[in-house]
């Protein structure tokens, strides 16, 4: 019929964003074909205490979710600040996207970004102490999640 | 969040002169297209000489971009509505300084109608429609034969046996059109109009409006009646007929242009007839129209225009035209709707927190997700922080006033917003001005809100911070602390049936036992349902599965992982256990007892074990039906798993079509791929090539395979299509029995005891009723031949009926 004007239907929210999974085996094209086809959702700066029910909580909002897996400390095997989401359906994992990324879950604004996928052992930290890379190098102190930096804890 | 993609050229409306930086036809088009659609956006020049400037530039392209430019500006006039005058002006200009284009322009247009109408798009052909009738302001279509096409409209009325919802459509084209275009064409043939005026009049009072009631968000005529959109559209309309069709407050940029445009030559539009009926042809539901507000809410600043003002019919077309173009961004849309253009002289906050609400409350369904709206509310806070939020507290503090006559869908739409909006500012909120509801009845709708409210807040958060953030006068409301309830934990005086028995079950999960294990342990569980004929116990034993239950839920309890990981590995345990109708159905029971004070954990399990299929989707049914959810009847958990189930349901056979579908396709190609292959082999083989012909044989003999695989694959598959389909219906029709069973019951003990039926519970439990033939309309719609014969007989009591026949009406 008539053409679809691109301009017209920007859908931002749900592009794939600059970062990639550097231990992903495979290379950026197939890293990145599987960004665009993912139902799973990297979900971070979650606090410490957030629990899988709240996360399912959220994030049944936009769909029936098919599992959730805690990100975990290396170390210390308990919850480190960010999670996945796995829906059913693409759809579903979009409208988290659109509507669910940048929100608060648990009074923090949390962010999500697309996943190629969960594959056993991305579910840790990796971070040097056990904890998320971020977690190394902060300076500020945030309660929720262990307090200050490491670095700066070990200082 | 990552930038917008498409070229972000400042202000490119404002500097339409500027040179092109390159010849590549591509990417003039897409600058042609990005000027088209940008013009009327905020720009350091005035709209007026924006307009100028681009219908410059596009009379110098038209020899070389005709076909794109056409094809843009339909795109613009069907997808743009809320820009429909920006356009209809840039159309004018282009149509005086080009009259073949114009001619051209209205043919497309034409064309693009019959298209829309044909696909079952009427939102677009309403825009379409409402396009040619501004078209005519610019002098670009002639009045008369506008009116002729109005003329053609209104005749659909007089077709016979045709659903209601088609006669309805056309007259709405032609009433949504006149806040636009009434003046013009009065002017010009007022007679003509007249006559139309009286044959809509006619119509609109011989209308059924049965389907009215099923979809009002409140029942109550005060303070604001919930109108059936003709009938608001039509006061409206007789109202601006009677101001001599005044309007002011759609934008025109068109007058500025008059002396240009007046000289212009004006098309005809060609005869239209309206595309004949066809039973694929899906027109809109009807709808009611949603007011919460009016001028007595916004005490300062702008009056809000009256609920029969042709301005307040305006202002909410646009605001939804706004919401349906920029859902998907949310910061986008927020933007959109705080610029509307008029802005300051109405209380544009009070008109979007109405049309948000009215988008999200409206039956059967929203026209977006749900949770859209919670994310836009929250984003046009950010952006009127000094504003919007008390514009929206005062809306929920109304809603809650009048919760005693909101339907009860609505009010779990409510429930769903509220809680989750609560939680983005940390559950702030003025409890005590609701200490109202502390006294009444807690089934009754305010403190039943407030309860399930809570429920939901703790599920974002938990226990603790519930009991924190409401009054102590509030304990009674607050949700229980979610904990399971083992049955077998302690050692009483009086020892259950099975304590021993749980013991052993739960050290041999904690030493890893398989399946068969366990089954073997079970054996030993005596059954106290126990036929003397059934010396192998494998019947139905309520008591191993309350064992075996309570004690793996139990040691799984920490979260939904570990109860998820327990349910999978002893799927094997399970699934012998609930072999029977009585033993699915006992299964929920144990898991309801175990987690009853835990909903969120009973909601997701239950989806475990259909999606496992340890219990099928009627058995949830008939567990939700029994007695012994009774008392959790009117609770919305129990109603969010029926939905959850019935949706399964549903995907679960659009699945099975979707493959069986896939396969027929494959099928088909095989088959002319073969076609092919014959052809080619025996063109070969003609020309002597004696390999081939070898090869021939053990070609055609794979392929034969192939075909035969398929064939079976699809038999397969169409027994299983047909098989789940039975399901689906079986599913509806055991929904449906029982709620004509319970509702039945009440009326007839009512009757009997002289007591008034509309209690709360009745209330509830029929919008419930209401609820399941909504939320699944698409599906009923398949079975109303054995509804009506075997369910919804003309025995039936009449409250009961009423709402199947209301059900029937939405499309008639």
């Amino acid at each position: 019929m008539s053409i679809k004007l691109n301009a017209l239907f920007s859908d931002s929210y749900v592009d794939i964003s600059q970062y990639r999974d550097q231990h992903f085996k495979g290379n950026r094209y197939e890293q990145e074909k599987l960004l665009k086809q993912s139902c799973t959702l990297y979900v971070g700066n979650l606090s410490f205490y957030t629990t899988e029910e709240q996360v399912h909580e959220l994030f049944s909002k936009s769909g029936d979710v098919k599992r959730i897996i805690i990100g975990l400390d290396k170390v210390k095997k308990t919850a480190c600040g960010f999670c996945f989401v796995e829906y059913y359906t693409r759809a579903d994992a979009e409208n988290a996207m659109r509507f669910i990324n940048g929100t608060r879950l648990d009074d923090r604004i949390i962010r999500t970004d697309w996943d190629a996928g969960f594959k056993e052992g991305r579910q840790f930290g990796r971070g040097k102490s056990g904890g998320q890379v971020r977690d190394e190098y902060r300076q500020d102190y945030d309660p929720a999640r262990g307090g200050y930096g490491k670095l700066v804890q070990k200082s | 969040m990552s930038r917008r993609r498409h070229s972000d050229e400042g202000d490119a409306g404002s500097q339409p002169h500027k040179r092109r930086r390159t010849s590549e036809p591509i990417e003039i088009e897409d600058r042609l297209e990005s000027l088209i659609c940008r013009v009327g956006e905020k720009s350091t020049s005035s709209l007026e000489s924006n307009l100028e400037g681009l219908a410059g530039v596009l009379e110098a392209d038209l020899p070389n971009y005709k076909g794109k430019i056409l094809r843009i500006l339909c795109a613009v006039a069907r997808l743009l509505p809320e820009k429909l005058t920006v356009y209809t002006t840039l159309v004018g200009l282009l149509n005086a300084r080009n009259y073949n284009f114009g001619g051209e322009f209205v043919e497309a247009m034409i064309r693009q109608l019959k298209e829309t109408l044909k696909s079952n798009l009427y939102s677009e052909a309403l825009y379409l429609v409402r396009f040619l009738n501004d078209l005519v302001n610019c002098h670009v279509i002639a009045a008369p034969s506008m009116v002729a096409m109005f003329e053609n409209f209104v005749s659909v009325t007089q077709e016979e046996d045709i659903p209601q919802v088609r006669s309805d459509w056309y007259v709405y084209a032609v009433l949504s059109s006149l806040p636009w275009v009434g003046k013009e064409l009065y002017e010009k043939k007022d007679v003509e109009m007249d006559r139309l005026f009286n044959q809509i009049e006619g119509y609109l009072k011989y209308r059924q409006k049965t389907h009215v009631p099923m979809l009002q968000v409140w029942t109550a005529e005060k303070p604001h009646p919930q109108e059936e959109y003709l009938d608001c559209l039509w006061a409206q309309v007789q109202k601006l007929k009677k101001d001599r069709w005044q309007e002011r407050h759609i934008l025109r940029p068109y007058i500025a242009f008059d002396s240009v445009l007046c000289e212009a030559l004006q098309h005809n539009l060609p005869p239209f007839t309206p595309p004949a009926h066809s039973d694929d042809a899906v027109y809109p539901m009807p709808h009611v129209v949603f007011r919460m507000f009016d001028y007595t809410d916004a005490p300062e600043g702008p009056v809000m225009p009256g609920s029969h003002s042709v301005e307040r019919f305006v202002i909410e077309e646009n605001l939804h035209c706004i919401i349906k173009s920029h859902w998907r961004e949310r910061k986008t849309c927020a933007a959109q709707l705080l610029s509307y253009p008029g802005k300051n002289k109405i209380p544009l906050n009070y008109h979007i927190v109405e049309v948000i609400f009215g988008e999200l409350f409206q039956l059967p369904s929203p026209p977006h997700i749900d949770v859209m709206y919670t994310a836009l509310l929250i984003e046009l806070c950010k952006l009127q922080p000094g504003s919007l939020p008390q514009v929206l507290a005062q809306a929920t503090e109304m809603m809650y006033m009048r919760l005693d006559t909101m339907n009860t869908i609505c009010i779990d739409r409510l429930i769903n917003w509220f809680s989750h909006h609560l939680s983005n500012f940390q559950f702030r909120w003025s409890w005590d001005d609701w200490a109202d509801c502390l006294t009444q009845d807690i089934e009754k709708p305010k403190p039943k809100f407030v309860k399930e409210v809570l429920e939901k807040c703790m599920r974002l958060s938990y226990h603790q911070r519930i009991v924190d953030i409401v009054p102590p006068s509030f304990s009674a409301l607050i949700p229980a602390n979610p904990v399971c309830s083992y049955k077998y934990e302690e050692e009483t005086e009086c020892p259950l049936p099975g304590l021993a028995m749980a013991t052993t079950v739960s050290n041999a999960i904690k030493n890893r036992a398989s399946n068969e294990e366990i089954l073997i342990v079970l054996k030993d569980v005596p059954n106290p349902n126990q036929d003397d004929d059934d010396d192998e116990g494998d019947g139905f034993n309520p008591l191993k599965i309350e064992v075996f239950l309570q004690t793996l839920l139990h040691l799984a309890a920490k979260s939904f992982s570990h109860s998820f990981s327990a349910l999978a590995k002893f799927h094997e345990v399970l699934k012998n256990l609930t072999d029977s109708d009585e033993g699915k159905l006992h299964i929920l029971r144990v898991l309801y007892e175990f987690w009853r004070n835990h909903p969120q954990m009973i909601s997701v399990l239950v989806d475990k074990l259909i999606r496992t299929q340890i219990v099928d989707c009627a058995a949830v049914a008939n567990w939700i039906f029994s007695p012994e959810m009774a008392h959790d009847f009117t609770r919305f958990y129990v109603w969010e798993i029926l939905h959850s189930t019935i949706r399964k349901m549903n995907k679960h056979v659009q699945k099975i079509q979707k493959e069986l579908d896939e396969a027929k396709e494959k099928l088909e190609k095989q088959q002319n791929k073969k076609v092919e292959k014959q052809i080619f082999l025996t063109a070969e083989t003609l020309l002597f090539k004696p390999h081939i012909r070898e090869h021939k044989d053990d070609m055609e003999k794979n392929s034969e395979d192939e075909e035969g695989q398929l064939e079976e694959q699809i038999e397969r598959l169409q027994e299983k299509v047909e098989s789940a389909q039975s399901e689906q219906k079986n599913l509806f029709l055991v929904i449906f029995q029982r709620f004509i069973m319970l509702l039945t019951e009440h009326l007839v003990r009512c009757e009997t005891s002289g007591v008034d039926i509309n209690t709360t519970w009745y209330k509830n439990c029929i919008e419930r009723l209401q609820q399941i033939f909504l939320m699944h309309h698409v599906i009923i719609q398949q079975y109303m031949g054995t509804l009506e014969n075997l369910l919804f007989t003309a025995e039936l009591d009449h409250h009961i009926l009423a709402v199947y026949q209301q059900f029937c009406a939405l499309q008639l």
